[in-house]
């Protein structure tokens, strides 16, 4: 196996990963590592493909190419992609979470803990026979697994509610109650799809401090949407963007990235500006302030929306087409700036912002080309060039 | 205004008078509705001609016992039955403290179960009790064995299953013919046709693990139906349509046999009177622990890790093998577990009737099973036991209705509208009760107090 010296310091290690459905290429060439004892956070806009991320490691998705290795406490590597769905859990001690929230909502709190000890229980239950003519082996085993789902159910403040069905709990608790499930199955490493989604406050911090707690023990990947929470529990953060990574490092160096923040932020203008503002970083203000480029991206003018070359791609499964134009990538937008600025400083000659109707403030056209892919219709431009993204709104 | 907009309803009309416009209405639309249905029938005369008889008097009769039904509905049912809501909530919530029985439920039931023959033989004596022992008891108790198996199954797993039949129909064969051809005991046979009907289980599951819902519903449905055909067209081993006949009796643990030519006849080890009903007395008690051990096996089953794999299983499936659960393996015991109380009942079903056909595995077989554990309550033990006995018993019990010849003259048989009760009751109670007749669910282990878990919360598995 592909061991490299430095590898135990990694317990999850991506190479080279690439996920296509049909002609939709999910995830590209994604390389990553997850350092062992520290909470990596993976992060990027709706539809990057984190979730693909997820399915790969956990098995749930066959990779289209590349190698996820897990590297054990004990010096024992896995090959994710090569174990069967069921076996990672239970071999390779990944644990993991879904975006929706999914429970056995007709057991109890106690019940759901004890089906993720199935692997153990069933063991000490000699496969079923023994347990059922009442072992005191299986007796013993069921006691401790009793103690263990109370020592999770404490921990995630839940052990007043521990013979309520787990439909009854409200969404946070719900939330809670799952990674809790998925400690029970004692895992190295614990794979969590947005946990505070849909959390108020209050019980976001309760979650922090729950992971806080977990990460004494476990590893964790974290994927996560709210930039807050990222930056303050994750010790690494990994930022994809069409399945791509464009970023890898500490919260801070990840926080500053201009290819982040346009990618990541560069949703709205007010949005942008704001953190641009926070992050008070003059040169990222100054790179961005550069006006769309022509090669790339959408322009302001109608003659330049006519183009951004798109592949598109007829979905398989949904008969949905499923169009990603190339000038999508907001991150591709700030490199190919960067580029252009290097080559000639002075970025002069914008003849499409000058044809420009629509031109706005030029403070920010940066955050002006990924708006008009937003709504470039109420902006008077061409819909045929707005990036279609398909399916990329919702993810199950 | 309010007020102007619908004057009817601030003119109070006396309950009698609007009852009475109410069984009005509904006897004049039974008259149009009927007029055709009842009031003339088609038929032949001498000759072979067709024609029409005219049934006015048995027309009148029901349109108005329609009229009244409805006048004494809304002018005295409803309004009693609105006061008693109107105290019901006045009175203050105490929840009510389940009564006796309610409470006591499972052991009354064992105690009755245990008693039944006995009471029966005492009050209508040895030959009397005949009917009562073996048309109810046994037949009631076949039932019950079945739908608990495929209770397993349905209930537990959350696999939807409509050929269930087949493994029954492997058990009763597999006695009949290791019976017949080499001799074998019941006491041997009865666990060799639980293994055989297993293996049929696995043999379904594995091409069916993939499918879900109403994919899976429909393969097992024509497994069963293969299995029927096999046992029709087979004829060398089978002998086809025709059935086994002489499937030898079960032997009283080898120790007295329920043969009367036999040297160890019962009547003759106990120097009692000769009677047909110590084998039924027998029979009964059989099925009955077969019932218990069926019951025993299940409760075990919940409570240990493969149980509630099934019921995860039945709740999330993509969750389970998050958990690291396989759920191949898990599917396929349940099938297998299923399959095999399947086929205990058959060999029983074999050893009790002396005689096996194709006709008795008919996918109808299926659908009762599958109806009784539904309107139980998927997964509820008790109430499968209790609907078992309403559809089962009640149909039973229609022969028993011989006064009803007297209301609908000589020619009216009973038993002929079994279906349509059975289905009348189905609708009805899965009207008044969506779950069945227990819709909750008894949790495996609790930490602090064990408190049933409401239906609405439970799954039911998507296959
Ligand atoms: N099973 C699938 N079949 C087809 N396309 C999929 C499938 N799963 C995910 N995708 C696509 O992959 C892309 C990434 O989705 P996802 O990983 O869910 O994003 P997110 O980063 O929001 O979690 C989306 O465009 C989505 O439509
Ligand atoms: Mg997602």
């Amino acid at each position: 196996m592909n061991t490299t010296p430095s590898s135990s310091d990694f317990i999850l290690q991506v190479e080279h990963l690439s996920m296509k459905f049909g002609g939709l290429v999910a995830i590209g060439d994604l390389s990553f590592q997850a350092r062992r004892g520290e909470i990596t956070a993976l992060i990027g806009p709706n539809g990057a493909g984190k979730t693909t991320v997820f399915n790969c490691i956990t098995g749930f998705y066959k990779p289209t190419e590349g190698m996820i290795t897990l590297n054990k406490r004990d010096g024992s590597t896995y090959l994710l992609e090569r174990l069967p769905n069921h076996e990672i859990p239970a071999r390779a001690n990944v644990a993991r979470t879904f975006q929706n929230i999914r429970l056995f909502s007709g057991m109890t709190l106690l019940e759901n803990l004890l089906v993720a000890q199935h692997n153990k229980l069933m063991k000490a239950s000699g496969y079923t026979f023994l347990g059922l003519f009442g072992f005191p082996s299986y007796r013993q085993a069921s006691a401790e697994s009793i103690e263990l789902a109370r020592h999770w159910l404490e921990k995630a403040d839940l052990v007043d509610r521990a013979d309520d069905p787990a439909g009854d709990l409200p969404y946070g608790a719900q939330r809670r109650l799952e990674i809790a499930r998925a400690m029970c199955t004692g895992p190295e490493l614990l794979c969590l799809d947005e946990p505070a989604a849909g959390l108020n406050p209050r019980e976001s911090a309760a979650l922090n401090e729950l992971l806080m707690d977990i990460k004494n023990s476990t590893s964790i990947l974290l994927i996560e949407h709210d930039m807050s929470v990222v930056m303050q529990i994750s010790d690494h953060v990994v930022v994809l963007e069409y399945g791509r990574k464009i970023s890898d490092g500490s919260p801070q160096t990840v926080r500053t990235d201009p290819r982040v923040i346009a990618a990541y932020l560069g949703v709205d203008d007010e949005e942008v500006e704001e953190v641009l503002t926070e992050v008070g970083d003059e040169d990222v203000i100054e790179q961005l302030d550069t006006g769309p480029d022509s090669a790339h991206g959408p322009g302001n003018s109608a003659s330049m929306m006519a183009g951004p070359v798109s592949d598109s791609v007829e979905h398989a499964d949904e008969g949905e087409r499923v169009t990603v134009s190339k000038g999508a990538s907001k991150a591709a937008q700030v490199d190919a700036r960067a580029a252009s600025i290097a080559s000639n400083p002075q970025p002069a000659a914008k003849p499409a912002a000058k044809s420009s109707a629509a031109k706005v403030a030029p403070k920010k056209p940066a955050a002006k080309a990924p708006a008009a892919k937003a709504d470039s219709a109420s902006k008077g431009t061409q819909a045929a060039a707005k990036p279609t993204s398909g399916k990329r709104g919702g993810d199950k | 205004m309010a007020a102007t907009v619908s004057p009817e309803r601030d003119v109070v009309v006396p309950p009698i008078q609007r009852a009475f416009r109410e069984g009005l209405y509904a006897g004049a639309i039974a008259l149009g509705l009927f007029v055709l249905f009842i009031g003339l029938r088609t038929d032949q005369n001498i000759s072979n001609e067709l024609i029409l008889v005219q049934r006015w008097l048995l027309l009148a009769l029901v349109v108005i016992a329609t009229a009244v039904g409805r006048f004494l509905y809304v002018g005295y049912a409803q309004p009693a039955m609105e006061r008693a809501k109107a105290e019901k909530a006045k009175a203050p919530a105490v929840v009510a403290e389940p009564g006796f029985v309610r409470q006591n439920f499972n052991k009354i039931g064992i105690v009755v179960l245990l008693l039944y023959p006995i009471a029966m033989v005492l009050a209508f004596g040895f030959q009397g009790s005949l009917k009562w022992v073996d048309n109810f008891g046994i037949q009631i108790l076949i039932y019950v064995m079945l739908a608990w198996g495929l209770n397993i199954v349905v209930g537990l797993a959350g696999l939807l299953d409509l050929g269930y039949v087949a493994f029954y129909a492997v058990g009763a064969y597999a006695y009949a013919l290791l019976g017949t051809h080499f001799g074998l005991s019941f006491w041997i046979l009865l666990p060799a046709a639980g293994c055989m009907a297993a293996f049929w289980g696995v043999m379904l599951g594995f091409p069916v693990l993939r499918l879900r819902g109403d994919y899976l519903a429909i393969v097992t449905l024509a497994f069963g139906e293969i299995i029927r055909l096999v046992i029709i067209n087979w004829r060398e081993v089978t002998n086809g349509s025709a059935g086994i006949s002489g499937i030898p009796k079960v032997s009283f643990f080898g120790l007295m046999s329920f043969n009367v030519s036999d040297p160890n006849y019962i009547a003759k080890v106990l120097h009692i009177a000769q009677s047909g009903a110590y084998y039924k007395i027998f029979l009964y008690y059989l099925i009955l622990a077969l019932c218990f051990l069926t019951a025993f096996v299940t409760i075990r089953l919940r409570r240990l890790p493969v149980g509630r794999a099934w019921e995860a299983l039945r709740e999330d499936e993509i969750a389970c093998r998050s958990l690291g659960i396989n759920t191949t393996t898990t599917k396929l015991t349940a099938f297998a577990t299923g399959a095999m109380f399947g086929g205990f009942a058959g060999s029983f079903f074999a050893a009790r009737q002396g005689f096996v056909s194709p006709e008795s595995f008919v996918f109808l077989e299926s659908a009762i099973i599958l109806a009784i554990v539904v309107l139980g309550g998927m997964g509820s033990l008790g109430g499968i036991a209790v609907a078992a006995l309403v559809m089962i018993g009640g149909t039973e019990i229609l022969r028993e209705l011989g006064f009803l010849k007297v209301v609908f003259g000589p020619d009216f048989t009973p038993e002929l509208y079994r279906m349509l009760l059975f289905g009348m009751a189905m609708v009805i109670v899965m009207l008044w009760k969506p779950r069945g007749f227990v819709g909750s669910r008894e949790p495996t282990a609790f930490l602090k107090e064990r408190r049933a878990v409401s239906g609405s919360f439970t799954k039911e598995g998507h296959g």
